[in-house]
């Protein structure tokens, strides 16, 4: 008599397994329809290999193993392809999966098989391979791929190959009848293993209230190597690990797998299948399922095909869908509901249960737990599972990890001795799932900072390079100018050639646009109005954020301090728009200086007055804000002081410009391009600020919806206002290069190139976000809608981006050829 | 149709808590008995009287909590409570005294906590406890002379006595516990002389020790049931047989063992006081340390102590070390090369 060990806790629930024994195995009718899920195992789901309207016959490849660890499915019976679709499967979630769907043809005609009579003889790469296309997973419940676990890395020797014939959750009799009836399969299955393993003892677990089975099995092994161990009767000791320290004393380690102490369970119903598999070339298309329950009226075992729809399995049964009240895949410990019964049947299918609502009372309310400790004298993972429920119940999870939760195999033996009713197990779960998803949030959120501060550091290396790029350009043109006047002081009558002829081309195109200087003040003009309006805008934003910041008040220190960032910001944005607008007007009574007085000039000095006033105002404001705030919140009142001196020395530069107002009379168009691109550089930052600052109201106060709206607007705004400077700022640009003063100079072209790249990168950016955003969260529709849009509007900024960079290319191009053409 | 949708095990096993409390209150029976039979009706009405005071409690909080009153009063465990103090009262204390101590025990020393299975404490023990220290004359005067050395009152007297104060006509109807006279007569005597004295019988101590064996017999009922492990009562009753044979083997000096084992609370402190569930160690070593803790301590305060029992104090000041022992007493979990200890993480 071999040794046998004990494992901690269990218990003996009523087996029930009597009802599904008394009848022999029944091969189940072939269904009109099967229904092929291409996850019927652990790992990644199969590839279809065919498309609907397809022919496919008895056992051919439907689908292919997909990735390291998938296996193949195949057709269970021959007929056509109808659709390759998603449809729901038997899982805990209740979802649905893609699924193959083969209307069947009656024939039940095979494909070729490969049979091996000699299969003795097979390399193991030969018997793995088999066994590999035979789409076997294992048959237990868990469907992991046997190919994969029957080929462990080489250091890894497997002692002793262990089959798992214990069946101990109750009313499950699929393996006792497969054993009984086809024990040689069983044990030839085995031998096979062997053969590919080596190991040095052949073990089958079996319980001792099997007893036709363990005879029939003992029968078979004869003059084998296999032995047959009775185990006890103790729920689970079907358990993997319950098994292997019941057969050999050993326990698998915290985290480690049977293979890492040199052991290897096996179902009986894979060593079959492994058989037929390796023998005939049988794919798995079949399986024994037991079909129990009051709800039918003859239970018993059937050999049914993987795909069948259960409803068809449970008529076969005489099933009573008004005495069922509940649907079991699998047993009534660990197994699931099913809410619909025309699932399809798969290859872990081992027990459709329908009970009635006597045989499986509905639960009792819960308890309290009175701490009786019945849970841990039951756990067969030696757990304190009083203790994790109190920690999960409390949301203490770390604690709970501690206590080894997920050491827990989810057996179910703590909540069938609770006295309390306690779902122990679902709280179990439900903690482990907390855990993975705090995990996997985690990680996300890790990542995600990578990532911004990474874009942090290169929008910050970008602004750097490009106020580098800025200052050497202006350098160059002060330069360039300076030579000019220089030369043109020193040898007016030295003008070479070809200068001469550039010079004449330009005049000639100056004349061509005959009323040249009209037209360059009415768009003068228009730029100022233009201008005009994005101060304006400007300035409405402004207050905005400050009504922001005064709703906001003592709201969040955090978001007060932004909103102040962004008022700062603005400001200066509001003077660089107003400035941009003084030079314009300046340059505007520049550009018809040249022919004679315009009207401009009058308006010029009103508007000064009227900035002024209006900074005199502001600065008063500003100053009531101090005052007001200046007790409640000293920090804020000391940055809004910075800001009122600043607007002050503001007031004084727009007082001292304001007196000698044809002081820039003389000063070229190009600053104006350059002021009006920095404003559209500062649109763009202070739109992303916006933006920043609503992702974070958004992900800090989700339920604050008045102020997402309002930060959403002023986005919306922003980008409006945005969109409103560039168009200024091409518009400047078109007038600059149509005026053929300084036309689109290598520099520009440079600059648009960059910000044509610019805006690539960003909508490569926004695209993967958008794409990763569908991955993640499928389900946050306004978020994906959201970033789609922003896509679009950023694909059509790349168009215009591209399209400005084209014209000023033309020009550019243009001006090549008059110049060539001239100096021909 | 629409089927169930729940997550297993859909067996349930047929343990119910009600269940477990209905057994322990029935494993009392024997003890009860045995009191009444020599003590009188005092026993029986105090635990009558207790256990209705803990119904009407627990339903006066659970209304001020809104909960629904059937099911909480269905699970029992006030009536078990209110059993519990009952039986370690006096026979005859006054009725105020049972209702005081049960009211408090319920509402301050249960309902407080959120009920049944949150309370830190023993919730018959703090109500007990209380009324030591607050009553002490009423809880150690209210003894009653055993029977054959008395005639126990009748039950109108018994009645009359608890409710009214009524002088019960018979002499010397009170008298000391067993224990508490050793401990003063020995301090005089020789424990031959000592034990000579009619309050100690023929055996041991005069119908304590039947009160004791009953309690036991209950007890070996409750573990045979598994309702309760051995752990806890068979490491108590060591602790307090070691100590006692290692610090009081001197008989002229300190009670003998068998005093110890026999008379007083011990039996009923082991099996169903020491054992509530919520306020003990779960883990099995923490059971044994657990309740050699209250052994030792029951032997301490008894022998150095005030106090002519020491149960109640002894579980009290244990049941504030069980989170702590349970902390350090986590069984090894399958895979694991060693037991965890404290809730350090690795």
């Amino acid at each position: 008599m071999r040794q046998i060990w004990d494992f901690h806790g269990g218990v003996h629930p009523p087996e029930n397994k009597s009802q599904s024994t008394s009848r022999p195995i029944r091969k189940a009718t072939l269904p009109r329809t099967l229904i092929l899920p291409l996850s019927q195992h652990i790992g990644q789901p199969a590839k279809a290999l065919v498309a609907p309207g397809q022919k496919v016959l008895k056992g051919e490849v439907v689908a292919a193993a997909e990735g390291p660890v998938s296996v193949a499915v195949h057709a269970s019976s021959s007929g056509t392809v109808t659709a390759v679709e998603r449809r729901p499967v038997p899982h805990p979630s209740g979802l649905s999966d893609i699924c193959i769907v083969i209307e069947t043809d009656g024939e039940d005609a095979w494909t070729h098989l490969t049979p091996c009579e000699d299969y003795r003889s097979l390399s193991p790469e030969q018997l793995l391979e088999r066994v590999r296309q035979g789409g076997i997973a294992g048959m237990g419940g868990a469907g992991f791929p046997t190919a994969i676990k029957l080929h462990p890395p080489r250091n890894d020797k497997v002692n002793a190959l262990i089959l798992n014939a214990a069946e101990c959750e109750p009313y499950i009799t699929a393996d006792d009848m497969l054993m009984r009836e086809r024990a040689d399969e069983v044990i030839r299955g085995m031998e096979i293993m062997a053969q590919l393993l080596e190991p040095e003892e052949c073990l089958i677990g079996i319980e001792d209230n099997k007893p036709a089975a363990i005879a029939a099995l003992k029968q078979a092994a004869s003059g084998t190597h296999i032995e047959v161990v009775v185990i006890p009767t103790k729920y689970p000791s079907g358990g993997e690990k319950q098994l292997i320290k019941i057969l050999t004393g050993l326990e698998v380690p915290h985290g480690k797998i049977p293979a890492d102490i040199g052991v290897m369970c096996q179902n009986a119903g894979t060593a079959a299948a492994v058989y037929r598999a390796v023998r005939f070339g049988e794919p798995l298309i079949s399986r024994i399922t037991t079909v129990t329950g009051d709800g039918v009226a003859t239970p018993g075992n059937f050999e049914v095909l993987l795909g069948s729809p259960m409803s068809d399995l449970l008529q076969q049964a005489g099933f009573d869908a008004s005495k069922t009240d509940r649907l079991i895949m699998g047993g009534p410990m660990m197994g699931f509901t099913l809410t619909d019964p025309n699932l399809p049947l798969v290859k872990t299918s081992n027990c459709i249960m329908a009970v009635s609502a006597k045989e499986f009372p509905r639960p009792d309310p819960a308890q309290a737990c009175i701490r009786c400790g019945l849970c841990a004298e039951a756990c067969p993972a030696e757990l304190l599972p009083q203790q994790l429920y109190w920690f999960a119940k409390a949301q203490e999870f770390d604690k709970a990890e501690n206590y080894n939760l997920f050491d827990c195999i989810e057996c179910g033996a703590c909540s069938y001795v609770c006295p309390s009713s306690i779902p122990l197990v679902q709280y179990y779960r439900y903690a482990k799932n907390q855990i993975r998803v705090t995990a996997q949030e985690q990680q996300k959120s890790d990542k995600a900072r990578e990532r911004f501060e990474f874009r942090q550091a290169r929008l910050e290396r970008e602004k750097e390079e490009k106020e580098a790029k800025r200052k050497a350009r202006a350098e160059a043109a002060a330069k360039a100018q300076a030579e000019k006047v220089a030369q043109q002081q020193d040898a007016p009558a030295e003008v070479d050639p070809k200068k001469a002829a550039i010079e004449a081309a330009i005049k000639r195109a100056q004349a061509k646009r005959a009323p040249a200087p009209a037209q360059a003040q009415a768009q003068a003009q228009v730029n100022i109005a233009e201008l005009q309006t994005n101060v304006d805008k400007a300035r409405e934003k402004l207050e905005k954020v400050r009504e922001t910041l005064a709703e906001s008040d003592g709201a969040n220190a955090a978001m007060q301090e932004k909103l102040s960032n962004a008022i700062a910001k603005n400001e200066e944005r509001l003077a660089a728009a107003e400035k941009a607008l003084h030079d314009a007007q300046n340059s505007a009574q520049g550009t018809p200086a040249a022919s004679n007085a315009t009207p401009a000039t009058q308006a010029d000095p009103e508007q000064q007055a009227r900035a002024i006033a209006r900074t005199r105002d502001k600065i008063k404001t500003l100053t009531q804000a101090i005052e007001a705030c200046r007790e409640t919140d000293p920090q804020r009142a000391a940055q809004l002081t910075e800001t009122v001196e600043k607007t002050k020395a503001k007031l004084a530069e727009l007082e001292a410009e304001s007196a000698p107002t044809d002081k820039a009379i003389d000063k070229p168009p190009e600053p104006n391009l350059e002021e009006l691109t920095s404003q559209v550089e500062k649109a763009r930052d202070k739109l992303s600020m916006m933006q920043g600052m609503l992702d974070d109201a958004r992900a800090e106060q989700p339920a604050d919806e008045a102020k997402i709206a309002k930060l959403q607007r002023a986005v919306e705004k922003n980008q409006d206002r945005l969109a409103a400077a560039q168009k200024t700022l091409e518009e400047a640009r078109t007038q600059a290069s149509g005026a053929g003063v300084k036309a689109a100079s290598p520099e520009e072209i440079e600059a648009l190139t960059s910000a044509l790249e610019k805006a690539q990168d960003k909508l490569a950016m926004m695209q993967n976000m958008l794409s990763e955003a569908q991955q993640e969260s499928p389900m946050d529709e306004a978020k994906v809608a959201k970033l789609s849009r922003a896509v679009e509007k950023n694909q059509d900024r790349v168009a215009a981006a591209r399209a400005t960079l084209n014209e000023a290319r033309g020009d550019a191009a243009e001006n090549q050829t008059s110049t060539d053409g001239a100096g021909a | 149709m629409a089927f169930l949708h729940i997550t297993s095990p859909h067996l349930k096993g047929p343990a119910r808590t009600t269940a477990i409390m209905q057994w322990v209150i029935l494993a009392t029976v024997p003890g009860l008995l045995t009191m009444t039979w020599f003590f009188g009706w005092g026993t029986l009405i105090n635990v009558i009287l207790a256990s209705l005071t803990a119904v009407a409690a627990e339903a006066f909080v659970l209304t001020l909590r809104k909960r629904p009153l059937a099911f909480y009063l269905q699970d029992y465990s006030a009536v078990l409570t209110g059993v519990l103090l009952g039986l370690a009262l006096p026979p005859y204390a006054p009725w105020w005294v049972t209702f005081v101590g049960t009211a408090f025990a319920i509402i301050f020393a249960k309902q407080i906590y959120g009920g049944l299975g949150n309370n830190p404490f023993n919730p018959a023990m703090v109500g007990y406890a209380l009324l030591l220290v607050s009553f002490p004359v009423a809880m150690t005067t209210n003894w009653a002379t055993p029977r054959p050395l008395a005639e126990i009152p009748g039950l109108v007297d018994a009645f009359a006595h608890i409710f009214w104060g009524a002088e019960i006509g018979v002499d010397g109807y009170t008298m000391a516990t067993p224990l508490d006279t050793y401990k003063h007569e020995i301090v005089a005597g020789t424990s031959e002389a000592v034990f000579a004295m009619p309050v100690f019988g023929a055996h041991t101590a005069l119908g304590w020790e039947w009160v004791n064996l009953a309690f036991l017999a209950g007890g070996l009922l409750l573990i045979w049931r598994k309702i309760i492990t051995w752990h806890i009562p068979v490491s108590m009753l060591s602790a307090m047989a070691l100590c006692s044979l290692l610090l009081g083997w001197d008989e002229d000096k300190y009670a003998p063992l068998q005093l110890h084992l026999l008379a007083g609370a011990t039996m009923l402190g082991a099996f169903f006081i020491a054992t509530d569930p919520v306020s003990a160690a779960t883990s099995k070593l923490g059971k044994l340390y657990y309740g050699a803790g209250v052994g030792i301590l029951v032997y301490l305060i008894r022998t150095w102590g005030n106090y002519p029992d020491a149960v109640a104090f002894a579980v009290l000041l244990m049941n504030f070390a069980a989170p702590f022992l349970d902390y350090y007493t986590q069984p090894r979990t399958y895979g694991h090369r060693k037991a965890r200890r404290g809730v350090k993480q690795d």
